[in-house]
């Protein structure tokens, strides 16, 4: 285990697909327990630096470290696959368009990696499954298929897929935003009762009201580049940057 | 000489035999072209070249040549090395392989066509690429291939009668044999014709309650 402060490294990130460099020397950390909101234009690169921190787009320069140990380490095909296997079990996502496996059940959903990664009995995994669900609220609809499900819901299944692997950190790719406008606040609230615990999250998003209200920390990202840091205070009411100005002129402006 | 099919009850016996064995075989083949498939298109698309292209030949073997001679090929010809399979297994294999070969191509495109989030959800909670095929993708590109491989199997329970060829006591040579003590080849080939077509709609409402059931599940 490591300082507190550097629980989650993330250091001279760099990644181009093919000749388009999308992150250009990301450096940023996060402390255990804290929530970091990343927000930005569309395509400045918000959800390729979510993706390489689980690697599902892997960097092209850098390191990532979780709790001390390198993500993204060089080994021989076949030890690599094993470690991003391991940590990919150590880090939850969840995705805009949920990503939920349609042929399981919620409840299905939820235990199958536990079963097949963990060793989970059904008893234990059926039980995790209910506490899981329960926490997001959808004990109810345990044995629903997704496509018997709102959006809304459909999410909140895919959280409790993610946090049913007991994960160090969790991401967030734009949660809400496929939802139905009166679907997000089911949500979000799931999401402020993950703070409330204290998990450490990396929170892409457009919500600035949401991201205020949870986050500890806001990054706005641009063309690739980490512009603007700071507290929520700052950066959305005081912020440095022309750009981190402009930005939230326009999306302020555009949410009211 | 007119119809006559006071006979029937007699022979009754043989034709239902018949009628097991072609159920029998024809259930048999369509499970070993079921994984058949699956195992033919894991293989085409995930495997290197030099595992890939021996496949490859035997599909094109099976796609691109009767059915008939392929009975024969196994039934008759296998002997020669060493392999002597009973009649019925040929058939099944012979059946069996020739489905899965013919449409391995749909399962393909069915794995392909499974959205890439799905595959993604998968190694995000930590599953190995071998776990999110067999758990994740290939579950769904199954299912939503059940209706045509539904009317695939109709086409094999048709094309079971041709294992009668290498002497499989199934409902058209059970039919042939009869005619044969009677020589009323009218009424029981007639007979053979209603219980093919029992079968089939026993198997279409078989099919209708799978597709039903997994309509949700999609
Ligand atoms: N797999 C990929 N191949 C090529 N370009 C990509 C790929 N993924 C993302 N990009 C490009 O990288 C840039 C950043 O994308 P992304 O990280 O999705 O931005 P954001 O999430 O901030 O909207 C965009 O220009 C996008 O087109
Ligand atoms: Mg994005």
């Amino acid at each position: 285990m490591t300082d507190q402060k550097d629980f989650v490294q993330i250091r001279h990130a760099q990644k181009a697909f093919g000749k388009l460099e999308v992150l250009k020397d990301i450096s940023l950390n996060v402390e255990r327990g804290q929530i970091v909101a990343i927000i930005g234009p569309s395509g400045s690169g918000k959800s390729t630096l979510l993706r390489a921190i689980n690697d599902l787009d892997p960097l092209t320069g850098g390191e990532i470290l979780l709790d001390g140990v390198q993500v993204n380490k060089t080994l021989p095909h076949r030890q690599y696959e094993k470690h991003i296997n391991e940590m990919r079990q150590q880090i939850g996502m969840v995705f805009q368009h949920f990503n939920l496996f349609p042929h399981l059940t919620a409840r299905e959903n939820v235990t199958m990696a536990p079963k097949m990664l963990k060793g989970l009995s059904t008893e234990e995994a059926d039980a995790l499954a209910e506490e899981q669900l329960d926490k997001v609220g959808m004990l109810e609809r345990i044995d629903y298929y997704p496509s018997q499900l709102s959006g809304g819901q459909k999410q909140r299944v895919a959280i409790a897929r993610a946090f049913a692997m007991r994960p160090k950190l969790m991401l967030f790719d734009e949660a809400t935003s496929a939802l139905d406008p009166e679907l997000v606040d089911e949500v979000n609230q799931v999401m402020k009762t993950l703070a409330e615990e204290h998990m450490t999250m990396i929170i892409v998003t457009h919500e600035m009201d949401f991201a205020a209200a949870v986050c500890d920390r806001v990054l706005f990202m641009d063309q690739g580049v980490v512009v603007e840091e700071g507290p929520p205070e700052v950066v959305f009411r005081n912020p440095t940057q022309e750009r981190t100005r402009e930005f939230l002129r326009k999306h302020l402006a555009g949410a009211k | 000489m007119g119809l006559d099919f006071s006979v029937v009850p007699q022979y009754l016996d043989i034709i239902l035999l018949g009628c097991a064995w072609t159920i029998g075989i024809t259930l048999a083949a369509a499970v070993l072209s079921f994984f058949g498939r699956i195992i033919f298109a894991v293989i085409a698309l995930y495997t290197p070249w030099v595992i890939r292209q021996p496949f490859r030949l035997i599909a094109w073997v099976f796609m691109g040549t009767p059915l008939l001679l392929q009975l024969f090929l196994i039934y008759f010809g296998l002997v020669q090395i060493g392999i002597d399979l009973p009649a019925f297994l040929a058939g099944i294999i012979g059946l069996g392989l020739h489905f899965a070969v013919y449409n391995s191509e749909l399962i393909q495109t069915a794995i392909l066509s499974v959205d890439k989030g799905q595959m993604e959800a998968a190694r995000t909670v930590g599953l190995s690429r071998g776990q999110a095929l067999r758990k994740v993708v290939i579950p769904q590109a199954v299912r939503s291939v059940i209706p045509p491989i539904g009317n695939n199997m109709i086409a094999l329970l048709k094309d079971s009668a041709l294992v009668s060829v290498i002497g499989v006591s199934e409902l058209t040579l059970s039919a042939q044999r009869v005619i044969g003590r009677t020589y009323r080849p009218f009424e029981f080939y007639l007979m053979a014709a209603a219980f093919y077509y029992v079968i089939n709609l026993g198997m279409e409402w078989v099919l209708r309650k799978i597709e039903r059931r997994i309509s949700l599940s999609r």
